[in-house]
C-alpha cells in the first residue's frame, strides 16, 4: 500500500499512471500493479466526478436524515443499515456516536421527493424509531473542493522572486 | 522644470535597469497567459497562521514592536535555528527581524561593506545582491558556477576571485534560478579558502526548507571557523508560502547584528507587527505545514524536470527551491529570443535565464509552483513549440 498514491489519486483521480509514476518516482508498471492491487483489495472502491450540482438547476437536492433505530441482538445496527443503503435514493449512511444513530444522506430531484422517501421507506421501517430530515441549502464545499469563492490565483505573472 | 537626472543620485542612475523588464511588461499585459513565471508558492498561507495574525488584531497588537522585533519572536528564531540547523544565537543580541530577507540582505550588506569594497557574488542568483552593494559604494565581483559543477560555489572558482579588497562572500544557496544547493562537503570546501582570511559570508538561506530527494540544507555557519563570519538570512516568505506578510531575519555575531539594528531603527523602526505574531505561530506550529508543502513541490519538481528531458532541454537536477533551470542549447536561440518566441506562439511565460545574470543565457527558468494540471498543460504547449521550429528549420 502506498500512502502517496492514494493521496495523489484522492487529489484527482484523472492523473495518468505516467504522470503518478513520475511524480512518486517509481517506475509506470509498479504504479499500475500497486493501483490495480488496491481495487482489488478494496482498498479503493471506484472513482467519480465531483459536480457542481447547483449549476443544473433542479436536477439535485439532498438531505442528512438523522436516523434513531433499536438496535438488534447480536446484529446490532449493521442489518438495518446495510438494508437502508440498498435503496438507490441513499447515497451516504454512516454509523453515528451521540444524539442519534444512523446519519443517511438522502438524494432525489425535489425537496418533496425527498421528504415522500424518507415519510414511505425510511419511517416505515422496522426498528426505526424516529427521523429528522435536514435539507442541505447550499454545498460550500465536497470532498476536499471549494465549489464558492475557490482561491484565485492572485500572484503576478512573473517575476525575478 | 527640475533636471531630474542632474538631481539623482548618479549611483543609482548608473544601475541598470534589468533588460529584462520590456519582456515582462509583455507577459503582464498579454490575457490568458499560462506562466511559469513566479518565484512565489502558490499555496496560501496555512489558515492558523493566518488566524494568529487575525487574533493580533483583533487583541489590538497594532502598535511598534522593538526595533529587534518581538522578544518571543526572536526567540521562537532562536529555537529554530537550533534544531533545524545545529546553530546557537542569542535572541537578545544575535537575531534580527526584518522586512522581509530583502531588508536584511540590504541591511547586512550596508553594514558591512565600506566604498571600494568587493563583494563577490555567484551568479546565475537573484539580482538584488549586485545593486544593493553598488548603492553602498562596493564593487560587485561576480563568479560564474556552471552547469557541470551542478550550479555549486567551487573552492576553485572563489579563490581565482579573492583579491585584497574582498569583503564579503554571498553564498545564495538554495539557489534562485538553479534550484542547485550546496552540501556540507562542498560548504566544507569553501570554509578551507575562507578559514584564514577575513572575509565575511552573507548566506541567504531563504529556500532553507525546501530542499529534495533526502537531502536537508546545511547551513554555512555551522561549518567550523565559520559561524564567527557569517550573517545567515533567513524568512518566511517561501516555507510557509508568507510572501506579502514580508518577513525575515538575520543571525549572525553580535556586533554585526548590533549596527545592523541601528541602520534598521533608522531606516525601518520595526518589522510588521501582526506578520510578526503570525510568524511565531508558524515557527510553533507550522512544521507539517512546510513538510505538506514540500512534498507536493517534490512530486512536482520530478514531473517538470521529467518533461522537460522529454522534449530535449536538458535539465540539471534541482535539489532545492522551486525552480527548474533547463538548457536550451539545441534550439540555438537565446535565452529572450526563445522566451519571447515561446510567448507570442504559444502564451507561455518563461524566465529567460541571463536575467540572473551573463552566464545564464542560454537557459530557462521554469518555476513549479503551480497545480500540476496547470504544469501539465504549460509543459505540452512548450513541446508543441519545439516541435514546430525543428520543422521551420
Amino acid at each position: 500500500m502506498n500512502i502517496k498514491l492514494l493521496k495523489l489519486l484522492n487529489q484527482n483521480a484523472k492523473y495518468s499512471v505516467h504522470d503518478l509514476a513520475v511524480m512518486l518516482d517509481m517506475s509506470d508498471e509498479e504504479v499500475k500493479q500497486e493501483i490495480e492491487s488496491m481495487e482489488r483489495e478494496g482498498l479503493i472502491r471506484g472513482y467519480k466526478a465531483v459536480i457542481d450540482w447547483e449549476k443544473l438547476d433542479g436536477a439535485y437536492v439532498s438531505a442528512l436524515i438523522e436516523l434513531k433505530v433499536s438496535p438488534q441482538p447480536d446484529a446490532g445496527f449493521e442489518d438495518i443499515a446495510k438494508r437502508i443503503m440498498k435503496f438507490n435514493e441513499v447515497e451516504s449512511v454512516y454509523l453515528m456516536s451521540g444524539a442519534f444513530d444512523l446519519c443517511v444522506i438522502v438524494k432525489g430531484k425535489t425537496f418533496q421527493e425527498v421528504a415522500m422517501f424518507v415519510a414511505k421507506q425510511l419511517a416505515t421501517m422496522e426498528y426505526v424509531l424516529s427521523t429528522s430530515t435536514h435539507f442541505v441549502l447550499r454545498r460550500y464545499k465536497e470532498q476536499d473542493i471549494e465549489l464558492v469563492d475557490s482561491d484565485v490565483d492572485d500572484r503576478r505573472k512573473i517575476s525575478l522572486c | 522644470m527640475l533636471d531630474y537626472q542632474k538631481l539623482l543620485n548618479p549611483t543609482i542612475l548608473n544601475i541598470k535597469p534589468s533588460g529584462i523588464r520590456k519582456f515582462f511588461g509583455i507577459v503582464e499585459e498579454m490575457d490568458d497567459v499560462i506562466t511559469l513565471g513566479v518565484g512565489e508558492p502558490d499555496f496560501q498561507t496555512p489558515w492558523h497562521i493566518r488566524q494568529a495574525g487575525i487574533r493580533s488584531l483583533e487583541e489590538g497588537k497594532t502598535r511598534y514592536t522593538s526595533n529587534w522585533g518581538l522578544e518571543e519572536l526572536r526567540r521562537e528564531i532562536s529555537n529554530y535555528m537550533s534544531r533545524r540547523f545545529q546553530l546557537s544565537y542569542n535572541h537578545r543580541s544575535e537575531i534580527l527581524v526584518t522586512v522581509g530577507g530583502s531588508e536584511a540582505i540590504d541591511g547586512a550588506i550596508r553594514t558591512l561593506v565600506s566604498p571600494g569594497d568587493e563583494v563577490l557574488i555567484p551568479i546565475p542568483s537573484f539580482v538584488c545582491y549586485g545593486p544593493i552593494t553598488q548603492m553602498a559604494g562596493g564593487v560587485p565581483v561576480y563568479i560564474e558556477t556552471k552547469a557541470e559543477d551542478g550550479f555549486r560555489l567551487t573552492a576553485k572558482a572563489l579563490k581565482e576571485k579573492i583579491t585584497s579588497k574582498t569583503k564579503m562572500l554571498i553564498l545564495p544557496f538554495p539557489n534562485n534560478p538553479t534550484g542547485a544547493i550546496m552540501e556540507r562537503e562542498h560548504l566544507e570546501e569553501i570554509a578551507q579558502v575562507l578559514k584564514d582570511t577575513n572575509i565575511i559570508i552573507l548566506s541567504d538561506e531563504i529556500y532553507c526548507e525546501l530542499t529534495y530527494g533526502g537531502k536537508s540544507h546545511v547551513s554555512i555557519a555551522s561549518i567550523d571557523g565559520m559561524y564567527e563570519r557569517t550573517v545567515v538570512v533567513g524568512g518566511f516568505s517561501k516555507a510557509y508560502s508568507m510572501t506579502g506578510w514580508r518577513l525575515g531575519f538575520a543571525c549572525g555575531p553580535a556586533p554585526v547584528i548590533h549596527e545592523m539594528t541601528k541602520l534598521h531603527q533608522y531606516a525601518i523602526m520595526c518589522a510588521p507587527t501582526t506578520a510578526q505574531y503570525a510568524a511565531i505561530e508558524a515557527l510553533r506550529n507550522g512544521d507539517d505545514d512546510v513538510k505538506r508543502m514540500v512534498d507536493e513541490y517534490d512530486m512536482r519538481r520530478r514531473l517538470v524536470i521529467d518533461g522537460f528531458n522529454k522534449m530535449g532541454l536538458k535539465c540539471f537536477e534541482p535539489k532545492g527551491a522551486f525552480y527548474v533551470f533547463p538548457s536550451i542549447g539545441i534550439t540555438g536561440m537565446s535565452s529572450e529570443e526563445f522566451c519571447e518566441k515561446l510567448l507570442y506562439s504559444k502564451k507561455v511565460a518563461l524566465v529567460p535565464g541571463n536575467a540572473f545574470g551573463y552566464c545564464g543565457e542560454g537557459h530557462i527558468r521554469a518555476s513549479y509552483c503551480y497545480s500540476v494540471s496547470h504544469l501539465k498543460k504549460a509543459l505540452e504547449r512548450i513541446a508543441e513549440f519545439l516541435e514546430e521550429i525543428k520543422n521551420q528549420k
